[in-house]
C-alpha cells in the first residue's frame, strides 16, 4: 500500500503563507468589483427612483362632463357681446360645472351626501379658468350642452395614482372620504380616468393651489433662449480664444496666466458665475432681473472655459503637416489656420460644444442669484426680444421651484420635470457621440 | 421724417453703416481689379482682403466712435442740465437725482404729445408753466406726473429736449463723417502693391486675442465683483465676529451675528463625508477597471459609471431631498416603527443626506481621475514587480499605488473643491440651521446655502445682511481657487516624472 497523498514539502502544495497571499489577492479583487457594483447600483437606484417617480407625471386624472352653457348665466343680455362675456368671471362658471356633476350624478344613479358644490371641490381649480377661455373662443355655443374633459384636483390624481390614500387624508381639509366615494363611483361609470396629460410638456408653472395644472412649457422655452445666447456668444468667442492659445500666442509669461486663468475657471463653483452676473449684469448694468439673456450671459461665461479647453484639444490633434502643407503652397499663416486647420478640428470643437451646452442646461445654482426662481413662470414670450428679456424661469430653476413647494403632487412634478431635463441631455450627449463617431479622423 | 427718426435714429445709423460697409467692400474690390487691369495675379493680396480692409475701415471706426458717443452723451447732457436746477428747487427729502428723473420724464412726455400731435414742436420749446396745466397736458398724453411742473423742471426739460435733439443730429453727422472717411482712406489706398492681407490678418489677430484675453476679464469680473461688495461688508460688520464669531443668525433688522465658522463647519463636514463615500468607491474602481479589468468589462462600466458624472446637481439635491432623506430617518428616526428602532434624526435634512449624495456625486470624478493616473504609470514598474514574484495585488499596493500617489492625491484634492462649491445638493438636502455640532444626523448648513438665501429673494444692497453673501463667495471663491491651485500643481508635477 503507497501513501498518494501529495508529499509535504510538494511545489505543488501552496504553503500557508502563499495560500494568504493568494486570498488577498481574491480579496482585493473583490473590493474592486464591490466599488464598481456599488457605483453602478446607485446609477440604477437613481434613475429607477426618477422614473417611477416621475412617469406620474405625464398622466393625469380627467373628468369628463357635459355642460350646459346657460345664457342666463353667461350672457344675460342675449347678445353675444364678447365685452359682456368677458365680465364673468371664473366664479360665475363655478355653478356650471356644480350643476353638470349633479346631472352626471344623477343620470348614473350614484348615492351620494354630499352638496353639488363639494361634489365640483374633485374638480380642478383651473376648470373654471378653462370653461371661461372656451367659451370665450367659441361664443356662439353659448346656450348648448358641450362636451369638457376638466382636470381634476390633485388630491383626486393622488388617489387614482396611490399617492393619497383613504387613511392619509384624516387631517386633509382639501378632500374627504365621501368625495373619494364619489370618485370611486365615477371611474366605475368611466367618467373619471387617467389620460396622457400634454399639457405637462407643453403648459405653463401654476400657483401652489393647482399643481394639477403645472407644465414644464414655458420654462422649456426659458432653457431655450438660454441656450441660444449661449451658443451664439460662447462658440465664437471659444473658438476664437482657443484658436489663438493654441495657434498664435507666444510662449510669454502672458500666455501662461491666460492658460493658467482658463483652467482655473472650469474649477469656479458655478454659484461664483451667479454672484458676478448678479454683481455686474443686473447691479451694474441694470439689465432685467430672471431674464434668459442674463441666464445666457452667466452661463456663457460658464461654458466658455469647457468650450476652449475641448476646441484646443480637437485643434491640436489636428496634425502639423495640414499646417505645413499649406504654408508650403503659400497659404498665409492665418489662411492655414482658417482654411485648413479649422474645418478638419470642426468636428471635435461641435462634440466640445454640445456637451458644453448639455452642461450649461443642467446647471441651476446661477440661475438662482439672478432671480429665475421664486415666481410663477405662466407667460409664455411672445417673440425674441420679449423671449430674451421678458421675466423666465429655466428647466432646472423651475424643477427646483417644485421641490420647494412641498406638496407631493409638486415633487411628482419635479420628478417629471427631471425626466423631461434628462430626456434633453441624453439626446445632447447622443448627438455628441455620433458626431464623434461619424466625423473623428485618426491620423 | 422728423417723427421716424425720433423712433429709432440709432438703429438707422446702424443699419447705414452697414450699408455703407457692404458698398465699401463691393468698391474696394473693383478698384482693385481694375488698378490690376483685371489680373488679380498683379495684386499683393487676392481682391477679396482689398474688399474686406475697405468695409473693416469704415465700420470699425464707426461702430467705436457710436459706442463712446451713446455712453457718453447722457452724462454730457445731464451735466448740463443739473447746472440749470438751482439749490433751492430741491426740495427737502429729494436729490438731485430725483428731480433729474422728474426732468427726464417731463421731456419724455414733452416728445411723446409732440408725436401725438397734441402739441406742435415750436411750442414744446416755448410753452411755460405760467400760461399752460402742463401737468394735465402730459397727463392728456398718457404721461401721469406726481405733482406740478414747477418752472425750473420744465426749463431744464426743454433744454434736455433741445440738448438731446442737437446730440442727435451732431451724432449722426460725425459716424457718418467717419465711415465715409473710413472708406475714403481706405478707397485710396487700394493700390495693386497695397498689402491689404496683412492689414486683415493683423485686424483678425487683435480679434482672437480680445476673446482670449475675456477669460482674464472674467476672472478679473469675479474678483472685483466680490470684493467691492465685501469690502462694504467689512465697513459695516466687524471683520473679527465674520471670520472669529461662532453664531450665524441674520437679522433682517440689523444688528446680526454673521460669522462664517458655523458655515465652515457645515460645509467641511458635508465634503468629507462625501469624500469617505466616494474616495474609496472611486479608488477600487479605478484600480478594477484599469488593472483587472477585461476590455469588455471597462468598455461598459466606464461611461456608465461617468453617466453618474453627467447628471445635473439639482437631480442629486432632490433625490437627497425626497430618497435619501426620508429613507434615513426610516432607518434612525422613527423610533420604535423604524428600522432600527431609534430615533435620533427629526428630520429628512442632515449632514449625512448631503453627504452621501454628495458622494455619490462624487464617484466618477475620483475614478476618471485615477483611472487616467494609474494609466500613466510606467508599465516596466509592474513587470519589474511581477518578475520578483509579487502578486498582483501586491504589485498594485506597493508598486502602482505609491508611484501614483501624488496623482491621486490631487484627483482628491480636485473632488474637494467641487464638494465645497457644490450647491443645490446641500441647498435642498442638507437643512438651513447654522450650528457646530459633530452629530451628522442634524441639519446644518453651509456657505454656498447662505449665499443663495441671502441673495434670493427682496435684497437691499445697503444692508450687511445681503452684503455678507459676497463675503460668502469670496471666501469661497479662494478656498476653492487654492485647491485647485494645490492640486493642478500636484498633478502637473506628477505627470513630468514619468514623461
Amino acid at each position: 500500500m503507497t501513501d498518494h497523498t501529495t508529499p509535504k514539502n510538494s511545489l505543488l502544495r501552496q504553503d500557508a503563507r502563499t495560500v494568504k497571499r493568494n486570498r488577498a489577492e481574491t480579496r482585493f479583487k473583490a473590493y474592486g468589483i464591490a466599488a464598481i457594483a456599488v457605483g453602478l447600483l446607485m446609477l440604477l437606484i437613481l434613475l429607477t427612483t426618477i422614473i417611477g417617480r416621475g412617469t406620474g407625471a405625464f398622466q393625469q386624472t380627467f373628468l369628463t362632463l357635459d355642460v350646459q352653457l346657460l345664457e342666463a348665466k353667461l350672457d344675460k343680455k342675449g347678445n353675444r357681446d364678447l365685452e359682456d362675456i368677458k365680465k364673468v368671471s371664473t366664479f360665475g362658471y363655478a355653478p356650471l360645472m356644480a350643476a353638470a356633476l349633479e346631472k352626471k350624478v344623477a343620470d348614473t344613479g350614484i348615492e351620494t351626501g354630499l352638496k353639488p358644490k363639494d361634489m365640483a371641490a374633485i374638480l380642478s381649480k383651473d376648470a373654471a379658468a378653462q370653461l371661461r377661455d372656451f367659451v370665450l373662443e367659441n361664443t356662439d355655443l353659448i346656450g348648448s350642452s358641450v362636451e369638457f374633459r376638466f382636470l381634476t384636483n390633485s388630491r383626486v390624481d393622488g388617489y387614482l395614482k396611490g399617492r393619497v390614500t383613504r387613511e392619509s387624508i384624516a387631517n386633509d381639509k382639501n378632500i374627504s372620504t365621501a368625495q373619494l366615494d364619489l370618485v370611486d363611483a365615477l371611474i366605475a361609470d368611466g367618467a373619471l380616468e387617467k389620460r396622457f396629460n400634454l399639457a405637462f410638456i407643453t403648459g405653463a408653472d401654476a400657483s401652489d393651489a393647482r399643481p394639477e395644472a403645472a407644465g414644464m412649457g414655458v420654462s422649456m422655452l426659458g432653457s431655450l433662449f438660454m441656450m441660444l445666447v449661449v451658443l451664439a456668444l460662447a462658440l465664437p468667442i471659444g473658438v476664437a480664444a482657443s484658436i489663438y492659445l493654441e495657434e498664435f500666442a507666444p510662449k510669454n509669461w502672458i500666455t501662461d496666466i491666460i492658460e493658467v486663468n482658463i483652467s482655473n475657471l472650469a474649477a469656479v463653483p458655478s454659484i461664483v458665475f451667479g454672484i458676478l452676473g448678479l454683481a455686474v449684469f443686473i447691479n451694474y448694468m441694470h439689465l432685467p432681473n430672471s431674464a434668459p439673456l442674463v441666464g445666457g450671459l452667466v452661463l456663457t461665461l460658464m461654458t466658455l472655459p469647457t468650450i476652449i479647453i475641448s476646441t484646443r484639444a480637437s485643434l491640436k490633434s489636428v496634425p502639423p503637416s495640414i499646417r505645413d502643407a499649406a504654408l508650403g503652397v503659400g497659404a498665409s499663416k492665418m489662411q492655414s489656420v482658417f482654411h485648413h486647420v479649422l474645418p478638419l478640428a470642426a468636428p471635435g470643437i461641435l462634440t466640445g460644444t454640445i456637451i458644453g451646452l448639455a452642461q450649461a442646461l443642467g446647471e441651476t445654482a446661477p440661475l438662482l442669484l439672478i432671480g429665475m426662481v421664486g415666481f410663477i413662470a405662466s407667460n409664455p414670450p411672445d417673440g425674441i426680444a420679449s423671449g430674451l428679456l421678458d421675466p423666465n424661469s429655466a428647466m432646472p430653476a423651475q424643477i427646483y421651484e417644485w421641490a420647494k413647494r412641498a406638496d407631493p403632487a409638486f415633487y411628482e412634478r419635479a420628478w417629471g420635470g427631471i425626466i423631461i431635463l434628462l430626456v434633453f441631455l441624453v439626446t445632447m450627449n447622443a448627438i455628441a457621440v455620433m458626431l464623434r463617431r461619424r466625423f473623428e479622423r485618426r491620423w | 421724417m422728423g417723427n421716424f427718426l425720433n423712433v429709432a435714429p440709432t438703429t438707422l445709423l446702424v443699419i447705414g453703416v452697414l450699408m455703407l460697409t457692404a458698398l465699401a467692400y463691393v468698391t474696394a474690390r473693383r478698384r482693385a481689379m481694375t488698378a490690376a487691369g483685371g489680373d488679380a495675379r498683379k495684386l499683393h493680396s487676392l481682391p477679396g482682403y482689398y474688399g474686406y480692409n475697405a468695409a473693416m475701415l469704415t465700420a470699425i471706426p464707426a461702430f467705436f466712435v457710436l459706442v463712446i458717443w451713446l455712453l457718453v452723451q447722457p452724462m454730457l447732457i445731464q451735466n448740463a442740465v443739473i447746472e440749470m436746477i438751482p439749490q433751492d428747487a430741491i426740495s427737502d427729502g429729494s436729490s438731485v437725482n430725483l428731480v433729474m428723473s422728474d426732468v427726464r420724464r417731463v421731456a419724455n412726455g414733452l416728445t411723446t404729445a409732440v408725436d401725438a400731435g397734441a402739441l406742435s414742436a415750436d411750442a414744446a420749446r416755448d410753452i411755460s408753466v405760467t400760461d399752460t396745466d402742463v401737468r394735465g397736458l402730459l397727463a392728456d398724453n398718457g404721461v401721469a406726473l406726481g405733482s406740478d411742473v414747477n418752472a425750473d423742471v420744465l426749463a431744464a426739460a426743454q433744454r434736455y429736449r433741445s440738448m438731446q435733439t442737437t446730440g442727435q443730429w451732431l451724432m449722426i453727422a460725425v459716424i457718418a463723417a467717419v465711415a465715409l472717411g473710413g472708406a475714403f482712406v481706405a478707397l485710396r489706398a487700394t493700390t495693386v502693391d497695397f498689402r491689404a492681407r496683412n492689414m486683415v490678418e493683423r485686424f483678425v489677430l487683435g480679434l482672437l486675442m480680445i476673446a482670449a484675453s475675456l477669460a482674464i476679464l472674467t476672472t478679473v469680473g469675479i474678483v472685483f465683483s466680490m470684493l467691492f461688495e465685501s469690502i462694504n461688508f467689512f465697513k459695516l460688520h466687524p471683520w473679527q465676529d465674520f471670520f472669529l464669531g461662532d453664531t450665524w443668525a441674520p437679522n433682517f433688522r440689523g444688528d446680526s451675528d454673521l460669522s462664517i465658522l458655523p458655515l465652515l463647519w457645515g460645509t467641511l463636514y458635508i465634503s468629507i463625508i462625501a469624500l469617505f463615500v466616494a474616495v474609496p468607491i472611486g479608488l477600487f474602481a479605478a484600480i478594477y477597471l484599469s488593472e483587472y479589468a477585461n476590455n469588455k468589462v471597462r468598455a461598459l462600466a466606464k461611461p456608465l459609471l461617468e453617466i453618474l458624472a453627467g447628471i445635473p446637481t439639482i437631480v442629486y439635491g432632490l433625490f437627497a431631498l425626497l430618497t435619501v432623506g426620508p429613507f434615513l430617518v426610516d432607518l434612525f428616526g422613527r423610533g420604535e416603527d423604524g428600522i432600527l428602532g431609534v430615533d435620533w434624526m427629526s428630520g429628512a435634512t442632515s449632514v449625512l443626506t448631503a453627504g452621501l449624495v454628495m458622494g455619490i456625486m462624487l464617484i466618477p470624478f475620483v475614478s476618471s481621475l485615477s483611472d487616467d493616473i494609474i494609466n500613466a504609470v510606467p508599465q516596466s514598474m509592474r513587470d519589474g514587480s511581477f518578475g520578483l514574484g509579487a502578486t498582483h495585488s501586491e504589485t498594485i499596493r506597493q508598486v502602482v499605488l505609491p508611484a501614483a500617489l501624488p496623482g491621486i492625491v490631487g484627483a482628491i484634492l480636485l473632488a474637494a473643491s467641487r464638494a465645497i462649491g457644490e450647491t443645490m445638493i446641500v441647498v435642498l438636502g442638507a437643512g438651513a440651521i447654522a450650528r457646530i455640532s459633530p452629530n451628522p444626523l442634524e441639519a446644518m448648513t453651509t456657505i454656498t446655502t447662505r449665499i443663495v438665501s441671502q441673495l434670493t429673494g427682496d435684497t437691499d444692497f445697503a444692508s450687511p445682511e445681503t452684503l455678507v453673501a459676497f463675503a460668502l463667495g469670496l471666501t469661497l471663491f479662494v478656498l476653492t481657487l487654492g485647491l485647485n491651485v494645490l492640486a493642478l500643481y500636484i498633478v502637473r508635477k506628477y505627470r513630468e516624472q514619468y514623461e
